[in-house]
């Protein structure tokens, strides 16, 4: 069931910069939508005129059915998470979490139970006395998010809630996160520029550039089959390798002049293209090998889980990941670009082939 | 022993001149708070002797026991032209003026930047600018229209009359317009999602937020007030509502001329005039500062 949908929605600020072009699409009800992209693409604009902070240029926005673009925020049923999470400084974490609900008219007990319920799934039941100066960063944004669950609305919107907190705390709350919103099952639109975020946390992912959608897909779908080169680099990191090619349309990709390999499927196109293969699909083989690539090995990253082997193939620059249980390869080193990874796109426009 | 040391040290490594620096500092600055609180304490001391004594050697450093007699005129004993009114009456009249003074202030200011930081009004900036500009116009150099028109609405000897012309100026509104500027935008963001409209949101969050701002403009504005002389002296022609600012000099001014003045009298209102803003100063103070430097965010 469509939840909220948008269709060509777009923004202009009055200082002209054109924020989102014409963008469309729906979500279903209880769906957790991630919308990522580089700095700058968009996201904060397109989420905060969900949200009713931001007024929509052209288009139509519909929540829960009703066409919403000159609706209040107050009354959209909406709740949002910001990235300094905005608690009001002077209240206790019970008010700052009951306010909403007052202004609302809700009756005292109602409220306090109210309170208590996401208090209690939030671990905040000690702290309900204090102050946002006396609590921890990562208290913050667990009363942050009180505030939005405790008026239980039909949508969540998130702005990078969890890029002020360090790399670990981020971890942690992200799967509370997650495993709060199945719990609830609202329907979610979050916001952020960390692709992992992105992977981990989303049903589907949106990915934003310059005000565009490039591509919406599962997280799989987002890694395995990037719509474009931007979403292939974007997403994954390392990055997926994009090597310069030649496709002439004969079943085979040309890497230089001499080396060639089969093409992974046939596409209506020759000429130049860009050829894709995550670094992690990439396999070492011996010379004997039939479409053994000579691979000049230059530096190794230790990850601990596996290794990065960065180098050449030919003149192009090449990553590859292995795990940390095969041996650093010396000597000759022959690499394996497998014809089901691979992934061909049009050097000019990005888009895949 | 462990400050001579430190001297040595200093004397060791830099030379003389930085010491001798170091004295004159203190000789300054410590010469110039004698220049400023001597006096008061002059009067203080000279309001135990008689007037007599005042009258024939002038300030007088050593006590005597009159103190308690003449403060006690000062504030009760009635006097003044029409002999109906007491230092207290004035004290009274000075809060009126100090209180009502630094409250008008901070509300027509506070609701004034309101508007201004937080609506889309076409104008908002250059209203800004008009009101700024009332900074280079205190009342003293707009005073004689402003008695004009406050003699016209028949505001004269009324507290309104008084209080109202020196309320209307810039500073407050400047002030809290440099405030409500470094509010986070998303705390407003977040209020009307909570569904707060502007009114709730000026009472439930933008006050409660400018406290230690309000305390600092308020002890401003109160000793600011506390000591207007030239317009409490233009526009009160009624006894009952001289402050003391204005009125210590006509409490003693119904002698005939054969008497010695009241100047024990006189210095005790004095020192009851002095009294009440140093004591505001010195109990805010630290609300002053905070107030000034840091914002509770
Ligand atoms: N109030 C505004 N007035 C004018 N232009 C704006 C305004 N807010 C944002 N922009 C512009 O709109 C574009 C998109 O901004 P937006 O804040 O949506 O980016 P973002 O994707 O959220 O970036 P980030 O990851 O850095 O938060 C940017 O080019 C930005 O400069
Ligand atoms: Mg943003």
């Amino acid at each position: 069931m469509v939840h909220v949908s948008l269709e060509s929605i777009s923004k202009v600020y009055p200082n002209g910069v054109r924020a989102v072009q014409p963008t469309s699409f729906n979500i279903e009800k209880g769906e957790f939508i991630v919308l990522v992209g580089p700095s700058g693409c968009g996201k904060s604009t397109l989420l905060r005129m969900m949200a009713g902070l931001e007024e929509i240029t052209e288009g139509d926005l519909s929540i829960a059915g009703r066409v919403v673009n000159d609706i209040d925020p107050a009354e959209r049923d909406i709740a949002m998470v910001f990235q300094n999470y905005a608690l009001y400084p002077h209240m206790t974490v019970y008010n700052n979490m009951a306010y909403g609900l007052r202004n609302r008219g809700m009756g005292k007990t109602e409220i306090d139970k109210a309170v208590k319920e996401a208090a209690t799934m939030l671990n905040l039941t000690e702290y309900l006395e204090r102050r946002p100066s006396q609590l921890s960063g990562g208290q913050r944004q667990r009363v942050a998010m009180g505030r939005a669950i405790v008026r239980s609305p039909s949508l969540f919107l998130f702005d990078e809630p969890l890029s002020n907190l360090d790399a670990k705390l981020r971890g942690q709350m992200r799967i509370e996160i997650k495993a709060l919103q199945r719990r609830l099952g609202v329907t979610s639109v979050y916001v952020t520029h960390d692709q992992v975020e992105a992977m981990t946390m989303a049903d589907r992912i949106i990915v934003l550039n310059g005000g565009r959608i490039e591509q919406i897909g599962t997280p799989a779908e987002v890694y395995h089959q990037p719509a474009s080169t931007f979403v292939a680099s974007f997403m994954g990191a390392p990055p997926m390798n994009l090597l310069p090619a030649r496709y002439n349309g004969n079943g085979r990709v040309h890497l230089s002049e001499t080396v060639h390999i089969e093409a992974p499927g046939q596409a209506n196109y020759s000429g130049d293209i860009r050829l894709g293969v995550r670094p992690e699909n990439v396999g070492i083989v011996g010379a004997s090998h039939p479409d053994a690539l000579r691979f000049d090995l230059e530096f190794v990253e230790e990850l601990g889980a596996g290794r990065l082997l960065h180098g050449k193939v030919g003149e192009s620059g090449l990553i590859v990941h292995i795990p940390h249980t095969d041996p650093i390869p010396s000597d000759e080193v022959y690499v394996d670009l497998p014809k089901s990874a691979l992934l061909m796109f049009d050097p000019a426009t990005g888009a895949r082939l | 022993m462990a400050v001579m040391t430190d001297t040595d040290r200093t004397v060791a490594r830099t030379g003389r001149p930085v010491r001798w620096s170091v004295v004159i500092d203190h000789a300054i600055l410590i010469a110039g708070s004698l220049m400023m609180i001597l006096p008061v304490f002059a009067v203080f001391i000279s309001t135990s002797i008689s007037d007599v004594e005042i009258y024939r050697e002038g300030l007088n450093l050593s006590l005597g026991p009159h103190m308690a007699e003449n403060f006690d005129k000062a504030l009760f004993l009635k006097g003044g032209f029409t002999g109906e009114i007491t230092g207290s009456s004035m004290l009274i009249n000075s809060f009126i003026l100090g209180i009502g003074f630094a409250l008008g202030k901070i509300l027509i200011g506070m609701t004034a930047a309101y508007a201004i930081v937080y609506f889309r009004l076409r104008f908002a900036t250059f209203a800004f600018w008009i009101i700024f500009t009332t900074l280079l116009l205190p009342l003293e150099v707009r005073i004689l229209p402003t008695y004009e028109v406050v003699q016209g609405l028949g505001l004269a000897n009324t507290y309104t009359g008084l209080i109202l012309p020196l309320v209307a100026s810039a500073t407050a509104t400047f002030f809290f317009r440099q405030f409500f500027l470094s509010v986070p935008e998303e705390l407003v963001e977040a209020a009307r999602i909570d569904g707060a409209g502007p009114v709730k949101f000026f009472i439930d969050i933008l006050v409660p937020l400018s406290r230690t701002m309000v305390a600092a403009i308020f002890i401003i504005m109160f000793v600011y007030g506390w000591n207007q002389y030239l317009w409490p002296t233009l526009i009160t022609t009624d006894e009952s509502l001289f402050t003391l600012v204005r009125g210590i000099k006509q409490i003693i001014q119904n002698l005939d001329g054969a008497n010695v003045p009241e100047y024990g009298r006189a210095l005790a209102l004095a020192i009851i005039a002095i009294l009440p803003p140093v004591l505001v100063v010195v109990i805010f103070q630290s609300w002053f500062v905070k107030g000034l430097v840091e914002s509770d965010k």
